[in-house]
Order: structure tokens, then C-alpha cells, then sequence
């Protein structure tokens, strides 16, 4: 069982980075344990910044850096990144194309028994609806690595959600594909496409051995990039299936789900079936309790794609 | 460097110039590009080091119009310094497909960020000034804000990391008109005390009178003398200066004057030019 977490993996790349390049530059907002990044700060002090509680504060001042040639890295929370500073991130980083790259941590429902207050559900949509915005759900530490390597050497701004808890591996050290803004093909099948994205690809792949020892043969892709959406590598995966069902860790509304029926429903129509959280307050409990109920595990996949099936 | 009285004059010049743009666009926040054109002016042609030859250089000062609804009066600077056409700016201000967007925009050479939503200018600059500090460069960082604007939460955010950091790079002026599109400061949400307020924050005050060139321009050196904290320039400004037509009259907040109006506004500009020569 995997124990390290996303954001520690993200802490890991900066660090090996920030040696080399002066120039990269990490903001916290009283979060920099939270986000893994206190190795970080300790390491870099003269590239790390510290704002206090103030999120509009850490989007803008890290614009600012960003617009003297700074690479900034802004963590905090996700609940809090994607709403309290969402002008923010529209105006000081999307509209003015600085090189923010905003990490959303502890994002979906990671803070789990803490309440909606703490909870992102909302992120995915808000942030794709900003133009020039993009959004990325890494779902293992391995392809978030490859993710943060390749965000370096971009200069345009990014909205990246990353969960608080450790998630089982999907990739390997040596064994981790990763083409920037291409899904990731997890498996290859046409019964019925699978399309998730963050914490919900594990699940996802657990259910695509689940069907395949029922005789289903399902696809699955790796969608972590939520937009840009690889249009291409889904139109190609979902024209070979009967139906598509998307997973993510988000609201019902403008997430994944939204975004692969827009494609999908305009390119070559097929069922496409959405699997998100419920437009409510979740339940309360641990991430896994919460995912457990609302069949955002690998059962409750396996049975939507059997039930979509079997019509 | 040029003189005060040359400046003042050229002041009154660029208000004409926002009063063809704004007929010209059939519409912009007059009376704040009347009230802050001084303290443009006092930047763009006294105190900063920005030129269309040195818009790239790392070394350069850097600008952000959190104001920018008084995009006009900017407009009217940067031509005048050479970032683009005068007449093209009057003509084509808010027209369909117009670079000259009501607010600033980046895609405009000069102009460093986009603002138009107010409290974003400070931060902002915060970062920039940061930037100058770990790279070790001399640059100094400026932004405009409104008075009302200061109701924003976050230019006190940004007004306590500038003061935590003890950023003396960056410069703050407040156009403190103390009129904003529903009247007067004080009844929409009052803004007196200004000084206490910045100070406890960490701030250097300083409290000039903002349509006074010469005020203005020792503000600004005074700014730089400061050392270990930032500095903030309370400009005490009449709202439509230039021309009682608009002279603290709330209702030209956001007003396009008259063929009549335009023509006494700009009697009253030259007149006012000549008075100062």
C-alpha cells in the first residue's frame, strides 16, 4: 500500500527543481504543512513566500511574481483556491496569462468529516470555465510527477487538484506514460469506455478487473486532463464502445462528466452515463466511507457499467 | 526629468484628450481620469523609469492601474509616451473589436496586468515587489488605486504583506476623490482616518494635495527616500478636475458629455492650462 501522498510528490519534484532554478518560486497560504511543502520552505526560504490566511493575496502576489519572471506555485486548500480567490485566479492569472500554477489541495471531498465549507466539489467546473484556465486531476504520485515536470516548462496558468490522502499506485517508477494533454489508456475494451479522472482512476481500474471476471470487456481512460480534454483520445476510445460512464470526485454539474457527454454527445453519440457526487452536502465520514456510499468505488462502477449492459 | 509646470500643463492637455475618447467610445468613467491624471502624469513623465524602448527590461519600473476604470485618463498617457497612437486610441476606443477595451488589458504594449475589478492592483504589485527583492534589482513598483476601491478586502490583504515584508520598492497612491458612482465616500462607506489605517499596517504615509504637481512629485521622492517599509500616497483629488462643468459632481463618475458640455469642458481645460503657465 502506497504512502505517499500526491502533494508530496509535487513537494518532491519542486524541491529537485527550485536547486537549479532560482527563478521557481513556491506561495503558501498557512498551508505549507498541509500541502507537503514544509521540506520546501525549510530548503528554499528565498524562494518560498508566506501570506497568511489570505487566498485572494496568494493568487494575486503570485501573478505578480509570475509577471517578473517568476514560476509560481501557489498551494492551498482546493475548497478555498477554487472559490475565496476565483477572481483571482481569473483575472490576475488567466486573463492576464501569468505562469500561476495553482495547487488545489486536499481537493474533493479529502477533508471529509470536516463539512461542505471544506470540501471542493465545485472546482473542476468553476476553474474550466475560466478561459485560458487549465485544469489537471492527477491520479497516482507517479503520473503527478510527470505532470508537475511537464507544467515546469510551460508559462501559462494551471488549476491542479491533487487529494490529501495517499492513493494506491496505478503507474510505476519505470512504467509511468504520460503525453501532456493526452488521457492516459488504462485499458482497451468495447463493452463499455470508462472515463475518470484524480482519486476516482483507481476505482475505475479495480472495476475494469471486476468486469472482466463477469466477461465485460471495458476500457478505461486516464483522464487527468479535465481541460484541455483530449477530445481526440476519447472520441477514439468511445466510438469503439457500446457506452461510456464517467467517475470523478466532483458535483453532478460542469465537472468530467459534463465535458465527456459534450463531446462524446456531438461526435458519436453513445450512452454516455455520469458518476459523481450528489448537488447536496455530502455525507459525513472518511473520504472512502463518503466515496463507499455514494458507489464511487469499484463495486458501484462495476454495477453501473453492467446495469448500462444488460439496459 | 521634466519640470512641474510643464507636467501641469500637459496634465490639462491628455484631460482633452479623455474627453474626445469618451465621446469618441460614447462612454468612460470621466470624472476619476480628471481627478487622477496629475498623478499619471507625475508617474509616467516625472518619477518612473517605463519607455516604449525599455517595456522589456527586467530593470524596469513596473505600473499597475487597479483603477482601471479610469482607463481613459492611462490611455491618454501611454500614447502620449509612445506605446501607440494617440488618434487611434480616440477613434477606436470601445469599438467593436478595439484593442482599447474600457478597462486595461495586457495584450497593449505597456501595460503590465489586466484589472477592471477593483483590490487586484496591490497584490499584485506585492508580488512584483518581491520579485525585485529576490533578484536583487532596483526597480521601483507603482499602483493607482480609488478611494472607494479601498473598501475591497483584499488591499488589506494586499496592504499586509506589503507591510509585513517591509517591501520600500512599491508605492501605492489613493486618488482620494471622495466621490464614487453612489456619492460621497463618506456616506457609502466612510475612508477618513486614512493615515491610521495605512500606518498600522506598516505603511509610510504621506497626504498631499493630488492635483499639485510639484506635491506630487516630491511625494514620489519623498517615497523612495523611505527605507523598510512601503509607502502610500494619500492624493487628495477633486473628481472632474479641469472644469466645474464636472468638478465634484458624483453623477460624472461614469458620464459622456454633451457637445456643449465637451466644448465648456475644454474652454475650461485651456483656461485652467494657461492660469498655471
Amino acid at each position: 500500500m502506497n504512502k505517499i501522498p500526491n502533494r508530496q510528490a509535487i513537494c518532491d519534484v519542486l524541491m529537485q527543481h527550485a536547486k537549479e532554478d532560482r527563478d521557481l518560486v513556491v506561495l503558501c497560504s498557512d498551508s505549507r504543512g498541509s500541502a507537503s511543502l514544509a521540506p520546501f520552505a525549510k530548503a528554499f526560504p528565498e524562494q518560498f513566500v508566506e501570506v497568511g490566511i489570505a487566498e485572494q493575496d496568494l493568487v494575486s502576489i503570485s501573478a505578480g511574481l509570475a509577471k517578473c519572471g517568476k514560476k509560481a506555485y501557489a498551494a492551498s486548500p482546493a475548497c478555498f483556491l477554487s472559490t475565496r480567490s476565483y477572481e483571482q485566479a481569473k483575472i490576475d492569472c488567466a486573463y492576464s496569462n501569468t505562469n500561476v500554477k495553482l495547487i488545489g489541495i486536499s481537493g474533493g471531498v479529502s477533508y471529509g468529516a470536516l463539512g461542505m465549507s471544506h470540501h471542493s466539489a465545485q472546482d473542476i467546473a468553476a476553474m474550466s470555465a475560466i478561459p485560458n484556465m487549465r485544469v489537471y486531476l492527477p491520479s497516482d504520485r507517479f503520473q503527478t510527477k510527470k505532470l508537475i515536470e511537464a507544467l515546469l516548462l510551460d508559462e501559462k496558468p494551471a488549476y491542479i487538484r491533487v487529494g490529501r490522502n495517499a492513493v494506491e499506485d496505478i503507474y510505476s517508477e519505470e512504467n509511468a506514460p504520460f503525453c501532456m494533454d493526452k488521457a492516459t489508456v488504462l485499458s482497451e475494451g468495447e463493452d463499455v469506455l470508462i472515463v475518470a479522472c484524480g482519486e476516482m482512476v483507481r476505482p475505475a481500474l479495480d472495476a475494469v478487473t471486476l468486469l472482466k471476471e463477469k466477461g465485460i470487456r471495458a476500457g478505461l481512460l486516464d483522464m487527468y486532463c479535465v481541460k484541455p480534454l483530449d477530445k481526440e483520445g476519447l472520441l477514439k476510445a468511445a466510438s469503439r464502445a457500446k457506452c461510456v460512464i464517467t467517475v470523478e470526485e466532483h458535483a453532478p454539474f460542469g465537472g468530467l462528466g459534463s465535458m465527456v457527454s459534450q463531446v462524446v454527445g456531438e461526435a458519436c453519440p453513445r450512452r454516455v452515463v455520469n458518476m459523481a457526487l450528489p448537488d447536496a452536502p455530502v455525507i459525513t465520514g472518511t473520504s472512502a466511507e463518503v466515496f463507499d456510499y455514494y458507489g464511487l468505488n469499484a463495486q458501484g462502477i462495476a454495477k453501473k457499467a453492467m446495469e448500462l449492459i444488460r439496459g | 526629468m521634466s519640470n512641474a509646470k510643464e507636467l501641469k500643463a500637459l496634465a490639462y492637455d491628455l484631460r482633452e484628450k479623455v474627453v474626445d475618447m469618451v465621446i469618441s467610445g460614447k462612454g468612460g468613467h470621466i470624472g476619476g481620469d480628471m481627478s487622477v491624471m496629475d498623478v499619471l502624469v507625475a508617474l509616467y513623465f516625472g518619477e518612473m523609469n517605463i519607455s516604449p524602448e525599455n517595456r522589456d527590461d527586467p530593470n524596469r519600473d513596473r505600473f499597475v492601474m487597479s483603477k482601471g476604470h479610469s482607463v481613459e485618463a492611462y490611455y491618454a498617457v501611454l500614447a502620449q509616451k509612445g506605446f501607440f497612437p494617440m488618434e487611434e486610441v480616440i477613434e477606436k476606443f470601445s469599438g467593436f473589436g478595439s484593442p482599447y477595451i474600457g478597462h486595461p488589458n495586457n495584450k497593449l504594449p505597456g501595460i503590465e496586468m489586466n484589472s477592471g475589478s477593483l483590490g487586484h492592483g496591490l497584490p499584485v504589485c506585492v508580488g512584483m515587489a518581491l520579485a525585485g527583492k529576490m533578484d536583487g534589482r532596483s526597480y521601483r513598483v507603482y499602483t493607482v488605486m480609488g478611494d472607494g476601491e479601498l473598501a475591497e478586502g483584499s488591499v488589506w490583504e494586499g496592504a499586509m504583506s506589503a507591510g509585513h515584508y517591509k517591501l520600500d520598492n512599491l508605492c501605492a497612491v489613493v486618488d482620494r476623490n471622495r466621490l464614487q458612482i453612489s456619492g460621497n465616500t463618506e456616506d457609502v462607506m466612510s475612508q477618513d482616518s486614512q493615515k491610521e489605517r495605512w500606518a498600522a499596517f506598516g505603511w509610510n504615509v504621506l497626504s498631499v494635495p493630488g492635483n499639485d504637481m510639484q506635491a506630487l512629485m516630491d511625494a514620489f521622492e519623498a517615497a523612495k527616500a523611505c527605507k523598510g517599509k512601503p509607502t502610500v500616497i494619500i492624493a487628495n483629488t477633486t473628481k472632474g478636475c479641469g472644469s466645474p462643468v464636472m468638478e465634484n459632481k458624483a453623477e460624472w463618475h461614469h458620464k459622456v458629455p454633451t457637445q456643449e458640455e465637451a466644448e465648456q469642458i475644454k474652454k475650461d481645460l485651456k483656461e485652467r492650462r494657461h492660469s498655471h503657465e
